[in-house]
């Protein structure tokens, strides 16, 4: 992986004003410009807001409309990551995320896991992505992942194993008040989760967080920069709008990576194979079953569950369906 | 009214009352001046009983609008307490406020008159009505919005006066239990008299919160933090120790109270239904 100047671009965008978001995009850009960085990363949903509900379609954007056109224009010499609502195949909209360079969307993310408990609402207005992938930048391989993405482990390790060296998380993290000793709570509680993520993974994680406030909601900001060592870079202000330039570097990540070579020694046959036998139990695969429960028989004399057992579960819940 | 027979060893985090007042303030400066601005204003208007709640809303308010952004209403009845009004001075003069000073008395005993023999309760709303009635039009006069005081100790036990004292534009307060809203006061310095007094609506002579409720704020908030904040179960707040009619009764009081926290309720007869489909966000386009 080569050095590379990331700018982090801490907004408060207008709720559903995409024509007022796009200006403080092309804004921020001429900034990020100035300021010599070689990506611009903006957060979840930078280009239309958050609590958007019946706006979703309204605020739409179709990857080769007129709106991504002129982002895509304003992305010479400066690489740009932004949120926005994509209007893909099938008029299905994704809370989506893409990365534009040298004038082309280089990549899309399609968020996959919407959120839709206590106050969020997501799979209601959001159809889920169902693909995680990296992408080639010009400093390396890098994947997106956002807000809630990253609270499911296997997503950014599936990135990771693809060969990911920096993970870029969009977020629009609303905040549950402040308490003492931690400050705004959901800011502590995200960089103690990047930190594991950067560390487990071994890779940069580029965190940017939104900030204002929509519907009572506040947002928390304290977008940041962990090293694969897990160590806090740049760490942005909690609350108010905020805007640094990072450099990663390429060295940092090679000694990180030589340190602890976890993605060396990750065994993806095993982790293949118990999967396939969860996935076979979990979801009562026909012919798989069988064949799952006795993958457990011919395990290791220390396996816990006997066959005979499993298969008795799985026989039970057969039963059970009918 | 004694202690629970234990205390909670581990108090589930989501019940954690204590809190950062510098970065809760921070937090309800932003929201202000966010509603406020969004909604095309520069200032709001609130009803300045001399009590905690309206106080701590008023320093909150000045500390994100400016002293010039906030008009201090004061609105007696001639039964009021005397100190009701002078600490609503007390706060004005400490904030440098612009106020005003509304006698109610003849508006509500004009009510009174008109009315068979309301009752103090009735007549209680009749008052914090038409406070209501007032703060609405002097927001209009000043061009500003009507800032909320209700906490959530209230809002969840349904203590208040629907279209009277619950009602405003934009409310700081209400995500703050009772005993959260105090530590914000002690941070931002409100008056000590104010502090320390006993909470009351002063609706009629004698009135008082824990009175009337039966149950100190301290314990009913940690009993609500358990139940809202945590989704701690009735039969463990029973096996802390908490009495078994004081529990029904705080249930029932949410329960039945849900009418005062919801828009009224819309038959639905058609694709797309105020309160139901038809889902914008408050903010919208602002």
């Amino acid at each position: 992986m080569r050095n590379v100047r990331v700018a982090l671009a801490q907004i408060a965008p207008r709720l559903g004003d995409v024509r007022y978001n796009l200006d403080l995009h092309l804004r921020t850009a001429e900034r990020a410009r100035r300021e010599r960085a070689q990506v611009l990363v903006f957060p979840e949903l930078s280009l239309t807001g958050y609590v958007l509900r019946d706006q979703v379609p309204e605020v739409a954007q179709r990857l080769e409309g007129p709106v991504l056109e002129r982002l895509r224009r304003a992305c010479r010499r400066l690489d740009i990551v932004l949120g926005l609502v994509e209007e893909g195949p099938g008029h299905r909209f994704y809370n989506a995320a893409v990365y534009l360079a040298d004038g082309a969307v280089r990549h899309v993310h399609r968020k996959v896991y919407l959120p839709t408990y206590g106050m969020f609402d997501e799979g209601r207005d959001f159809a889920a992505g169902d693909r995680v992938r990296i992408f080639q930048a010009g400093f390396g391989a890098a994947g997106i992942l956002i807000c809630e993405d990253a609270w499911h482990p296997a997503l950014p390790w599936l990135l990771a194993q693809q060969g990911a060296e920096v993970l870029f998380v969009l977020s629009s993290g609303p905040t549950r008040g402040a308490r003492p000793g931690r400050g705004v709570t959901s800011v502590a509680v995200w960089h103690d989760l990047l930190r594991v993520t950067a560390q487990f993974q071994t890779a940069w994680v580029v965190y940017v967080n939104r900030v204002g406030y929509e519907d009572g909601l506040n947002f928390g900001g304290g977008s940041s920069v962990m090293d694969p060592f897990g160590r806090a870079h740049a760490t942005l202000s909690s609350l108010d709008p905020d805007f640094v330039v990072a450099e990663l570097d390429g060295e940092i990540l090679r000694r990180a990576r030589t340190a602890y070579p976890l993605l060396r020694d990750e065994d993806l046959e095993l982790v293949a194979r118990e999967l396939a036998r969860i996935r076979a139990l979990r979801y009562e695969l026909p012919g798989e079953v069988d064949a799952a429960a006795q993958g457990v028989a011919r395990g290791a004399p220390h396996e816990s569950q006997p066959a005979a057992k499993v298969k008795r579960a799985v026989q039970d819940r057969r039963r059970g369906d009918r | 009214m004694g202690h629970p027979r234990r205390r909670f060893v581990e108090l589930p985090g989501e019940a954690d009352l204590r809190l950062d007042p510098r970065e809760t303030l921070r937090i309800l400066t932003g929201f202000v001046q966010s509603e406020v601005r969004r909604a095309g204003f520069e200032r709001v208007v609130v009803g300045l009983s001399g009590g905690l709640d309206s106080s701590v809303a008023a320093y909150v308010a000045v500390e994100a609008l400016g002293a010039a952004g906030v008009v201090g209403v004061l609105m007696p009845y001639r039964t009021s307490r005397l100190d009701s009004v002078r600490d609503a001075e007390r706060v004005v003069a400490a904030l440098g406020l612009v106020a005003e000073k509304i006698d109610i008395t003849p508006v509500v005993d004009a009510f009174r008159a008109s009315l068979e023999r309301p009752g103090r309760r009735r007549l209680g709303n009749v008052m914090s009505r038409v406070r209501m009635t007032i703060l609405y039009d002097r927001s209009m006069a000043h061009h500003a919005l009507v800032l909320g005081t209700s906490n959530k100790t209230e809002l969840l036990l349904g203590y208040g006066t629907l279209h009277g004292d619950l009602a405003s534009a934009v409310n700081p307060l209400g995500d703050l239990y009772k005993t959260q809203i105090r530590q914000l006061a002690a941070y931002l310095g409100v008056p000590r008299a104010i502090r320390d007094k006993t909470p009351t609506a002063d609706l009629w002579p004698g009135q008082s919160d824990e009175a009337e409720l039966g149950v100190s704020y301290e314990r009913l908030d940690r009993m609500l933090a358990l139940l809202v904040d945590a989704r701690v179960s009735e039969r463990t707040l029973l096996r802390e120790g908490y009495p078994r009619a004081l529990v029904r009764r705080i249930v029932r009081m949410i329960v039945r109270s849900q009418y005062k926290r919801r828009l009224p309720v819309i038959a639905k007869l058609s694709t797309r239904s105020v309160g139901w489909d038809f889902r914008y966000p408050r903010d919208w386009r602002s």
